[in-house]
């Protein structure tokens, strides 16, 4: 049988088991956050996975990847130990920041996970200065960064596209469009609504919009933008349309949006949407399938104990890295 | 030993920098084709060509922020604000990223990029170009603040830095470019965090930092006609800040006055003063005095902003009133 698109049956399930992580461990921090292991401001993932998962296993290991506060999903499917993850979330010496970051500051060197930026926009500028590093280096990196639809309407996220498009930069600009900032809808915050791709051609830089709750959608798009990225000829700028299932912090009430609405982007649930596909294309079966989810759920297991069971950072550690 | 001017002096350490690290560039709004607003980088553009003297778009947060992710990959790069009123339009870099990211993420990442920028009034530029913000800066953990004065300062904490991985604001105030001074032609460097006695004395410290390290050194020059020992220090970094040398010289003075170009409410003046009441109450004849600028936006009119600035007059006047010297 001839595939619409090119994947293996190795890789359907490793991307499966990769959305799944997400969903799963985003639940458990959930669950960790309602117990009070988990304090602070906690945003979940649930719903995105598709881009995640879609985009940055595409990219190679000299490339890098930047996000915003959102940033679990990011920091998993870039191979970020979730066990380190979820440690930090928990404030522990063993999380990927030491216990001080938190849910919206993770950082990975090895990986190059660049952060986790609480800033709304502070990490666009951040990415033009790692794709004019690599430019300034004459190496053919690439920078991923990923941003909300309330960024745009930072001017950070204007100066960004401008410098990188002027000098020729080599960042995919990643918009996940999930439609609201905190509370507020972006036919209500942006000019330009569900289109906001089309600000980005002001700037001369090509955009799409892709429909982010469908991994293969995500996945040719991205391999196309990286193409053109590390040829240089400039940015690329992509916008996926996606849905947060939760709100948008655990704090959050979600009273601006009626629930007939999240019941119907839940519909194209990003999961069991890649789950029919791979059924439907006899890539997975039931039984394959069936046996992921149980691994996955074991290593969340895995996770959660460590977490729990990993040391407070020492009070002394209050003032490593400070230098002024 | 050769004299040289302060604009010369910091051309003279980027121009190391840029030849002996090939990680090091800089970018600014008008460093290249123009020469630099404050003709700093004059002939820079076209001894190292475009990729290490970038011209940029008038966007003061991306221009940081781009040498925050720069830095954050490897590179050394030196940025250029014009002044130090526009650092405020990349304050979310400066202060919510640059001075943040070692820490947050538990030194993984260190993030070795320079900000020089322009500070001070006395231009006749009113309300809007005319602030020392250097103050600001060096409340920020992450942050380091240097505040040269003369031109081996310059030149000395230019190298020194370029040895730290950390972000560092250098304010250059820009009614010193022409400031002349004494520089060895053998390597020197001047260590951050260290600040220097001008004038050794006994009766009186007079503590300022950048312009005002010059306000001071007159003011304690003209003590001296009048018979009073003034000792005089030169901060020429707010942080780290060298408090040891301040409070070693107010422990034989016993009487200590502060210099501060910027406002006196909420100024870095009164943080000197408090440390100085913390570590050495004890020795203090009287509370430490401060001279700042007046609390009023910088006016454009000339004798009306004189008047807001530190003089030297002042600040013996205010020696007079404090401690009858």
């Amino acid at each position: 049988m001839e595939l619409a698109v090119d994947i293996d049956k190795n890789q359907v399930a490793d991307y499966y088991r990769q959305m799944l992580m997400i969903r799963r461990f985003e639940e458990a921090a959930g669950r960790l956050y309602l117990q009070g292991l988990v304090r602070g401001f906690l945003h979940l993932y649930i719903g995105e996975e598709a881009v995640a998962v879609g985009a940055i296993p595409v990219l190679g290991v000299q490339d890098y990847v930047i996000t915003h506060y959102r940033d679990h999903g990011h920091a998993l499917a870039r191979g970020v130990d979730p066990k380190a993850v979820m440690a930090e979330l928990c404030g522990k010496s063993t999380g990927a920041s030491g216990g001080k970051g938190g849910s919206m500051h993770i950082f990975d060197v090895d990986r190059h996970f660049m952060g986790g930026h609480a800033i709304v926009g502070g990490q666009l500028p951040i990415a033009t200065g790692l794709a004019l590093a690599i430019k300034q280096r004459g190496g053919d990196g690439a920078v991923m960064c990923f941003f909300g639809d309330g960024a745009v309407n930072e001017g950070e996220f204007h100066e960004s596209l401008n410098l990188a498009s002027l000098w020729k930069l080599p960042v995919i600009f990643f918009l996940e469009n999930n439609l609201y900032g905190m509370g507020s809808h972006v036919d209500k915050t942006h000019a330009a609504g569900r289109d906001i791709y089309t600000s980005a051609e002001y700037y001369k830089i090509p955009a799409v919009q892709i429909d982010g709750m469908d991994l293969l959608a995500v996945r040719e798009a991205t391999k196309e933008a990286l193409k053109k990225v590390r040829s240089g000829s400039g940015p690329v700028f992509l916008e996926a349309m996606t849905y947060r299932f939760r709100g948008h912090s655990m704090a959050d009430p979600v009273a601006y949006r009626e629930a007939s609405e999240v019941e119907e982007w839940r519909v194209n649930d990003p999961i069991e949407q890649f789950k029919s596909f791979s059924l439907a294309e006899g890539l997975m079966s039931e039984d394959e399938l069936a046996q992921i989810d149980r691994e996955v759920i074991e290593t969340i297991e895995e996770v959660v104990e460590f977490a729990k069971n990993s040391p407070e950072p020492e009070l002394d550690s209050l003032w490593d890295n400070v230098y002024a | 030993m050769p004299e040289i001017i302060i604009r010369e002096a910091i051309a003279q350490g980027l121009r190391e920098a840029l030849d002996e690290d090939d990680r090091v560039f800089m970018l600014g709004e008008d460093i290249g084709a123009y020469d630099g607003a404050y003709a700093v980088t004059r002939g820079f553009l076209k001894q190292y060509g475009p990729d290490r003297i970038r011209d940029t778009p008038i966007s003061e947060s991306v221009i940081v922020g781009a040498a925050v992710g720069a830095a954050l990959a490897g590179m050394r790069p030196i940025v250029e604000i014009m002044t130090i009123n526009f650092t405020l339009l990349a304050i979310d870099q400066i202060v919510n990223h640059a001075a943040k990211l070692r820490y947050m993420s538990n030194g993984q990442f260190t993030v070795p990029m320079m900000m020089r920028t322009v500070t001070g009034g006395g231009g006749q530029l009113a309300a809007t170009h005319s602030q020392s913000f250097e103050g600001w800066y060096a409340s920020v953990p992450g942050l380091k603040v240097l505040t040269p004065s003369t031109p081996y300062d310059a030149l000395g904490l230019l190298r020194a830095s370029r040895k730290d991985l950390n972000p560092i604001v250098f304010a250059e105030h820009s009614m010193l470019y022409g400031t002349r001074g004494e520089v060895p032609e053998e390597y020197f460097e001047v260590p951050l965090g260290k600040a220097v006695v001008r004038r050794p004395g006994k009766d009186v410290t007079i503590i300022g930092y950048s312009r005002m390290a010059h306000i001071a050194e007159e003011a304690g020059n003209r003590l001296a006609e009048k018979g009073v020992d003034a000792e005089v220090i030169d901060l020429r970094s707010l942080r780290p800040l060298d408090t040891e040398t301040l409070v070693e010289s107010v422990k034989k003075t016993n009487r200590a006055v502060v210099v501060e170009e910027a406002w006196k409410f909420g100024g870095f003046s009164g943080e000197i003063a408090s440390g100085i009441q913390e570590e050495a109450f004890d020795y203090l004849d009287g509370p430490v005095a401060r001279v700042n600028g007046l609390d009023v936006p910088a006016p454009y009119n000339g004798t009306l902003e004189a008047a807001t600035i530190p003089t030297a007059q002042r600040v013996l006047d205010t020696i007079e009133e404090k401690f009858g010297l």
